[in-house]
C-alpha cells in the first residue's frame, strides 16, 4: 500500500512595498496560467494607490540608501546573489512553469546570479569611471561626481528573471530607489525575487515591486510627480509615446525601450541613464 | 557713497550692422519667407536692424542642407581635419573678440566689461577645447568608437547668445555632427557674425545653419523629422513642450533650463567675499542667468552684519549705458522681460517681503531695473519659488545646516548652489547633500568648457561642457 501524497503546501502571491508583502489594497487579483493554460496562481492586480504607496516607500528609502558608503551597496547587491544561488532551484520550476526549457531556465537563473555579482562589483567603481577632475583655466579645484537621481520607475521587461535582474540591479547600485512593475504574463518569479531582496540585507523600500495590468499602472508611474526617472524597457511599443509625454510633466530622465539581448554583457549605460552629474568649485589659495 | 566716474563709452564704430540680415542656411545668406522681425538696443530702445523670419519651409531647407553636410562632408571627415575647422574657428573669434563683444552689448544689453571678459573669451575657449576632442573621441569612454547623432535642432536664449551658440555648436561639431541653430529672436546679431566666421573658416556649406525667428520658427524646428537630436536651453516651460514633442520619436533630447539657486552664507564665512560673491551671484548680467544665486540663504547670527555690508556694495554698483567700461549692471533684454521682473517684485511686496534698492538713476529710454532685494521671504513667497530671471535678491535666513539644506533643496529646480563657509568638512558636507548640478563653494557663477554643466530635476537634463558633454553628441 503505498503512502497517501502529501498536498503541498501553496504560496500566496503577494506584492513587495516598504519591505512588506501585502495584497493590493484594490483587494483584486488576476489568473496567472502555465505555458500550457493550466492555473499556476493568483497574483495580485495593483492599483493606482499601490503605486503611489511604493513610490513613497521608495522616497523614504532613497536617502539612506544612497548615503550607504558604495561597498556597503556593493556587498548587499553581492548578499543578494548569494541568496539567488541558494534558490536556484526553486526559480528554474518557476521559469519552467513559465514555459522555459530544462536547460534554458537553468542557465537563465545562473546567468541573474551572475548579473548580481557583476553589478555588485560596480557599486565603488563608478565613481572613478563617470566622475572627473577637471583641468579648469583658473585656480580652482573642479570635480565632477556621479549621484543617484532617486526613485526610479521601472516597467520590467517579459524576460521574467534576467530581464528583470537586468533592469533592477543597475538602477539601484548606485544609490537609487525603485518602483518596479513586473512582467504582466509572468509575474511570479518577480514575487519570489522580492523574497529574496527582503532577506539580503537590502533595506525595505530600496526596490518595490507590483504585479499587475501594466496599461494601468505604467501611465501613474510615468506621471507620478515624486518619481525622477523611468526605465520603459517593457512598455509596449504603442504606449511609450503616451508615457514619455506623461513623464515629461516634470522632466523624468527616460530610459526608451531598445532591442535587448538580457544574456549579453550589459555595459554601463542602464547604470549612467539613472545618475546625475554634480560638479563642485573650489578657489585655491592660501 | 558711489565715486563719481567720467563717462568711458567703448567705440562701436568696430562693428558694422547692417540694415538687414537673412537667414544662414547651406553656406549662404537666403531670405526667409516669414514676416521680418526687429531687433532693438534694448538700453535706448533704437532699432538696430530687421532680421528675416523663418518659417516651416525655411527650416525643412536648412534642415536638408544640415543632412546634406552630414552625409557627404561632415559625418565622413576624419576627427583630425574636423578639429583644425573647429581651431580655425577660436582664432577668428580672438581675432573678432572686440567687434563681437561692442556687438553683444549692443544688441543684449549687458555691459562691455562682462562681453568682453567673459563671454567671448569663453566663447573662444569652449571652441578651442571642443577643437581638441574632435579626434580624440575613442578616448572620452564611450566605447572604442563612438559615432555621431546626425543632424542637431539647437535653441538657445538671448541671455548669453554667443556663449549659448558655442556652448551647442563646438561639442555638436566636434562629434560629427551638422546643425540648425535658432538664435533668440531679442539677440540675433552675434549668430550671424557668426554665421560669417564659419564662411571665413572656410566650414563646408550646411554644416552650421542658422535660422532666425521665435517661437513657431523654434518648434519648427525641434518637431522637424529630419532632426535626430534636441537641445535647448530656455525656461522650464518651453523644455516641457519640446520634451512631450520629442516622445515617441528617436530624436535624442537634452535640456538646460529654469533655475531658483541657493546661496548659502555660513557665519563662518569672510563676510567681504561672501557679499562679493552674492553680488556676483545675483546681479551678472542683470540677474538674467538660469543659475543666478536668486535665493540668499544667510545663518541668522550674521544675517544683519551681511545685510548691512551687501546693502552698502550694492549702493556702489553702477547700472546705465552697457558700452560704458565703468558699468556694472546693463539694461534688462526686452520689455517682454522688464514687465516679467515688474510683476514678480510687485507680488514680492503684496506678499509681504520687505523691498529695498539702492538709489539709483536709470536712463530715461530702454529697459532698466535697479538692482533690488527683498527681506523676510517665506519660502512660499513667489518670489522665493519662481524664477525671476533680474537684478532680484531674495533673503532667507535659517540656523542650522540642516535647516539651510532642507530650504536650498526646496524646489523643483536644480541647477546650481553656492556654499560659503570657512570650513572644508562643511563645504564637502554641504556640496553631497545640495541637489544641484553645479556646486560652487566660495566662489560663484564660474564657467569653463572642461566644467561639466547642468541640472538636477526640473533644470533639464543632459550636461554641457568638459568630457561629459559629449555623450549628448554622440550614439552611444
Amino acid at each position: 500500500m503505498s503512502e497517501r501524497a502529501r498536498l503541498g503546501v501553496r504560496k500566496t502571491y503577494k506584492l513587495f512595498i516598504g519591505g512588506a508583502f501585502p495584497r493590493s489594497e484594490s483587494g483584486r487579483s488576476y489568473v496567472v496560467n502555465d505555458a500550457k493554460g493550466r492555473f499556476l496562481a493568483n497574483a495580485s492586480r495593483a492599483s493606482r494607490k499601490d503605486v503611489r504607496d511604493a513610490v513613497a516607500a521608495a522616497r523614504k528609502a532613497s536617502g539612506g540608501w544612497a548615503a550607504r558608503t558604495p561597498y556597503n551597496r556593493g556587498q548587499i547587491l553581492y548578499r543578494v546573489a548569494e541568496m539567488l544561488e541558494g534558490r536556484r532551484a526553486q526559480f528554474a520550476d518557476e521559469l519552467r512553469a513559465a514555459g522555459a526549457g530544462k536547460n534554458a531556465a537553468a542557465s537563465e537563473v545562473d546567468e541573474a546570479i551572475d548579473r548580481w555579482v557583476w553589478y555588485a562589483g560596480w557599486a565603488d567603481k563608478l565613481g572613478a569611471v563617470a566622475g572627473s577632475a577637471n583641468p579648469v583655466s583658473g585656480p580652482f579645484f573642479n570635480f565632477s561626481t556621479p549621484e543617484p537621481t532617486g526613485v526610479v520607475g521601472i516597467v520590467a521587461p517579459d524576460s521574467p528573471l534576467l530581464g528583470l535582474v537586468s533592469v533592477v540591479a543597475p538602477a539601484i547600485v548606485s544609490g537609487n530607489a525603485a518602483v518596479v512593475v513586473a512582467s504582466e504574463p509572468a509575474p511570479l518569479p518577480a514575487v519570489t525575487l522580492a523574497e529574496v531582496l527582503a532577506t539580503s540585507d537590502l533595506p525595505g523600500g530600496v526596490v518595490n515591486l507590483l504585479t499587475g495590468r501594466r496599461g494601468e499602472l505604467a501611465p501613474w508611474l510615468a506621471s507620478h510627480m515624486d518619481v525622477d526617472a523611468i526605465d520603459l524597457a517593457g512598455a509596449s511599443p504603442d504606449a511609450v509615446r503616451e508615457l514619455e509625454e506623461a513623464a515629461a510633466g516634470n522632466l523624468k530622465r527616460v530610459l526608451r525601450p531598445s532591442r535587448q539581448d538580457w544574456s549579453a554583457e550589459p555595459g554601463t549605460a542602464r547604470m549612467t541613464a539613472f545618475l546625475e552629474t554634480k560638479t563642485v568649485w573650489h578657489p585655491v589659495g592660501v | 557713497m558711489a565715486f563719481e566716474y567720467a563717462p568711458a563709452p567703448e567705440s562701436r564704430d568696430i562693428v558694422d550692422i547692417r540694415p538687414s540680415y537673412g537667414l544662414f542656411v547651406g553656406g549662404e545668406f537666403t531670405g526667409g519667407r516669414g514676416e521680418p522681425f526687429k531687433s532693438v538696443n534694448p538700453a535706448n530702445e533704437e532699432t538696430l536692424a530687421e532680421i528675416a523670419r523663418a518659417d516651416a519651409a525655411d527650416v525643412d531647407r536648412a534642415v536638408a542642407a544640415a543632412r546634406a553636410a552630414y552625409d557627404r562632408v561632415w559625418g565622413p571627415m576624419p576627427g583630425r581635419e574636423r578639429a583644425k575647422y573647429l581651431y580655425r574657428i577660436a582664432r577668428l573669434v580672438q581675432e573678432r573678440a572686440r567687434e563681437l563683444a561692442v556687438l553683444e552689448s549692443i544688441d543684449n544689453g549687458k555691459p562691455i566689461r562682462e562681453s568682453r571678459d567673459v563671454d567671448v573669451p569663453l566663447v573662444a575657449a569652449h571652441f578651442f577645447y571642443h577643437a581638441g576632442w574632435a579626434d580624440k573621441l575613442p578616448y572620452a569612454g564611450f566605447g572604442p568608437d563612438p559615432r555621431p547623432v546626425g543632424v542637431a535642432g539647437q535653441v538657445i536664449p538671448w541671455n548669453f547668445p554667443l556663449l549659448m551658440l558655442a556652448w551647442k555648436i563646438a561639442p555638436a561639431l566636434a562629434c560629427g555632427n551638422t546643425v540648425v541653430l535658432k538664435p533668440a529672436e531679442t539677440t540675433p546679431l552675434t549668430a550671424l557674425a557668426f554665421a560669417e566666421i564659419c564662411q571665413q573658416a572656410d566650414l563646408p556649406p550646411g554644416v552650421v545653419n542658422i535660422v532666425t525667428g521665435a517661437g513657431e520658427t523654434g518648434r519648427a524646428l525641434v518637431e522637424h523629422d529630419g532632426v535626430d537630436k534636441v537641445a535647448f536651453t530656455g525656461s522650464t516651460e518651453v523644455g516641457k513642450l519640446i520634451a512631450r514633442a520629442a516622445a515617441g520619436t528617436r530624436k535624442r533630447l537634452t535640456l538646460e533650463l529654469g533655475g531658483k539657486a541657493a546661496n548659502v552664507v555660513f557665519d563662518d564665512a569672510p563676510l567681504d567675499q561672501a557679499v562679493e560673491g552674492v553680488v556676483n551671484g545675483i546681479f551678472f548680467n542683470q540677474g538674467h542667468v538660469c543659475c543666478a544665486g536668486s535665493r540668499l540663504l544667510v545663518q541668522e547670527s550674521v544675517a544683519d552684519a551681511l545685510l548691512e555690508r551687501l546693502k552698502a556694495r550694492m549702493a556702489t554698483l553702477r547700472v546705465g549705458d552697457p558700452l560704458d567700461k565703468n558699468t556694472d549692471v546693463g539694461a534688462i533684454n526686452s520689455a517682454a522681460q522688464l514687465d516679467k521682473i515688474r510683476m514678480l517684485s510687485e507680488a514680492g511686496e503684496a506678499e509681504g517681503a520687505g523691498r529695498w534698492s539702492p538709489p539709483c538713476e536709470l536712463p530715461q529710454r530702454g529697459f532698466w531695473f535697479a538692482p533690488t532685494l527683498f527681506t523676510g521671504v517665506a519660502q512660499s513667497h513667489r518670489i522665493a519659488r519662481e524664477e525671476i530671471f533680474g537684478p532680484v535678491l531674495s533673503v532667507l535666513t535659517f540656523r542650522t545646516p540642516a535647516e539651510a539644506v532642507e530650504k536650498a533643496n526646496n524646489t523643483p529646480y536644480g541647477l546650481s548652489a553656492g556654499v560659503w563657509t570657512e570650513k572644508g568638512s562643511r563645504v564637502l558636507w554641504m556640496a553631497e547633500r545640495l541637489r544641484a548640478g553645479v556646486v560652487w563653494a566660495n566662489t560663484f557663477n564660474k564657467f569653463d568648457p572642461a566644467s561639466p554643466f547642468g541640472g538636477y530635476k526640473e533644470s533639464g537634463f543632459g550636461r554641457e561642457g568638459g568630457r561629459h558633454g559629449l555623450e549628448a553628441y554622440l550614439n552611444v
